[in-house]
């Protein structure tokens, strides 16, 4: 639990191979939150050195994928702040059924349980059929995860607790059959959500949309890089449509606010208003 | 003391600590506070703001991402976020795993705080069922820093500071209005 096992330059070396030889850009993370993590992970792993850790994820794959799937925060819930879903449900999806097809981006969607949060909340209101959701994650290992729509049964409980508090009426376990440990998501569901690899850092807009969810990804961010995703959502974002962040983050200081109206001081939910 | 910052750890019966120790605070303290109190999500997390302001002449307000840090100013953690200190004195946020079953972990704000300022950071531990927190107070105490517990005879809950007391990660064990003379006492470093 110590903090010490690894120093700055380690951090900066091995952010270096990682850009170099795999492709991954994390040297705009912020710093603090990266150096905990590999300080995490060289203890989980049992390395003897941190030299160790180098050397391996130089010549190991398979290691890198696990490391990339540790190295990010995957910490996610269904229906995760019930009062934000609330709203969503009651002021937002209204809204987007407007629209004869709906396309909703969940960018950082880890193991996609704010996929299928959604994809519920779209069923709810009959909108299901003609929506489309992408989740997108720079870490396929989460990905596969999250496709298969298999979670465990011990955190369905706090699931379902929470999408009550979000104004669901259905018995949350319709949504699921149960086998041993685990429940599995219904095909309804899984069939209009597509998950996909897509680093936030690196890979450009690849198509518009009239709802992003992107929450808890931008704090692992530092303020140059939160500048460029929030260029890149807003390039992503059809006029009028919604931007969803995270309970503690913010557009208020960023470049591309002033196009930007929040929907409620309470809500973080900001409408492009383009002119 | 030259102190650029002080962070504050607690858990059960540290809010009244906290309480008693705000209206004895200088009003021209150049120091920054961070407090990481264990609580739960609550619809109206500005109450707990309020409530601190009103005892305070400092400026109290919750630790917002990428924020930098400003002399004497209490900055105090958003609920359900780990909070961690960057080396161009700003707070990041993260929703990792809980630590010691909580979220804001003291461990982790600690160890953060102890990799930016060294020598120039107070920890300062109070009353707690858990033990979080004490090995951050390890980490600061390595790093050159100043650790305190409060008194557990003074402490609601004693368990927390007198684990960190049983572990040696301590350099004085006060009671809240020792805590406050001592903070009253720092000053920030010129190059601060």
């Amino acid at each position: 639990m110590d903090s010490q096992t690894v120093r700055d330059e380690d951090v900066e070396l091995l952010l270096r191979d990682l850009h170099q030889k795999h492709g991954y850009d994390f040297s705009d993370y912020s710093h603090a939150s990266m150096k905990r993590r590999l300080n995490r992970l060289v203890a989980i792993d049992k390395f003897p050195s941190f030299a160790e850790m180098r050397y391996r994820l130089i010549h190991d794959e398979f290691y890198l994928r696990r490391f990339i799937e540790e190295i990010t925060v995957n910490v996610t819930e269904m229906f995760r702040d019930p009062d934000f879903f609330k709203y969503l449900r009651q002021h937002i999806i209204p809204t987007l059924g407007t629209y004869p097809f709906i396309r909703i981006w969940i960018a950082g969607c880890a193991s996609g349980e704010e996929a299928y949060s959604m994809a519920i909340l779209l069923k709810e209101a009959n909108l299901l059929d003609k929506s489309i959701i992408y989740a997108t994650d720079l870490n396929p290992r989460v990905l596969e995860k999250a496709k298969s729509g298999i979670f465990p049964l011990k955190l369905i409980k706090q699931y379902s607790e929470n999408y009550l508090s979000s104004g669901g009426y259905e018995d949350f376990s319709s949504y699921y059959s149960a086998k041993y440990d685990v429940v599995i998501f219904n095909e309804v569901l899984r069939k209009k959500i597509v998950f996909s690899t897509h680093n936030l850092v690196s890979d450009s807009s690849f198509n518009s949309f009239q709802l992003i969810l992107c929450r808890n990804v931008l704090i692992y961010f530092n303020v140059h890089l939160q500048s460029r995703v929030f260029d890149l959502i807003d390039k992503s974002l059809d006029n009028l449509g919604f931007l969803a962040l995270g309970t503690k983050e913010t557009l208020r200081f960023a470049d591309i606010s002033p196009k930007y109206k929040q929907v409620d001081p309470k809500e973080k939910i900001w409408r492009k208003h383009d002119n | 003391m030259i102190t650029d910052l002080i962070t504050i750890g607690g858990s059960a019966g540290s809010l009244q600590v906290v309480l008693e120790i705000l209206p004895h605070l200088n009003a021209d303290l150049q120091t920054a506070i961070v407090i990481i109190f264990h609580r739960k999500t609550t619809p109206n997390p500005e109450m707990l703001i309020e409530l601190l302001n009103a005892k305070s002449t400092l400026k109290v307000k919750e630790a917002e991402d990428k924020e930098k840090i400003k002399p004497g100013f209490i900055y105090i953690a958003p609920a359900d976020y780990h909070l961690f200190l960057e080396k161009d004195h700003s707070f990041s946020l993260d929703s990792s795993e809980k630590i010691n079953f909580s979220r804001p972990s003291i461990d982790l704000t600690f160890f953060t705080a102890a990799d930016v300022y060294k020598d120039k950071l107070i920890g300062i531990l109070l009353s707690g069922a858990n033990s979080d927190g004490v090995h951050g107070l390890e980490t600061i105490q390595k790093q050159g820093g100043y650790c305190i517990a409060q008194d557990p005879q003074t402490s609601q809950v004693s368990y927390m500071p007198a684990q960190a007391i049983t572990k040696k990660v301590v350099d004085l064990i006060a009671n809240p209005s020792e805590i406050a003379s001592l903070i009253n006492n720092c000053r920030p470093s010129p190059s601060f």
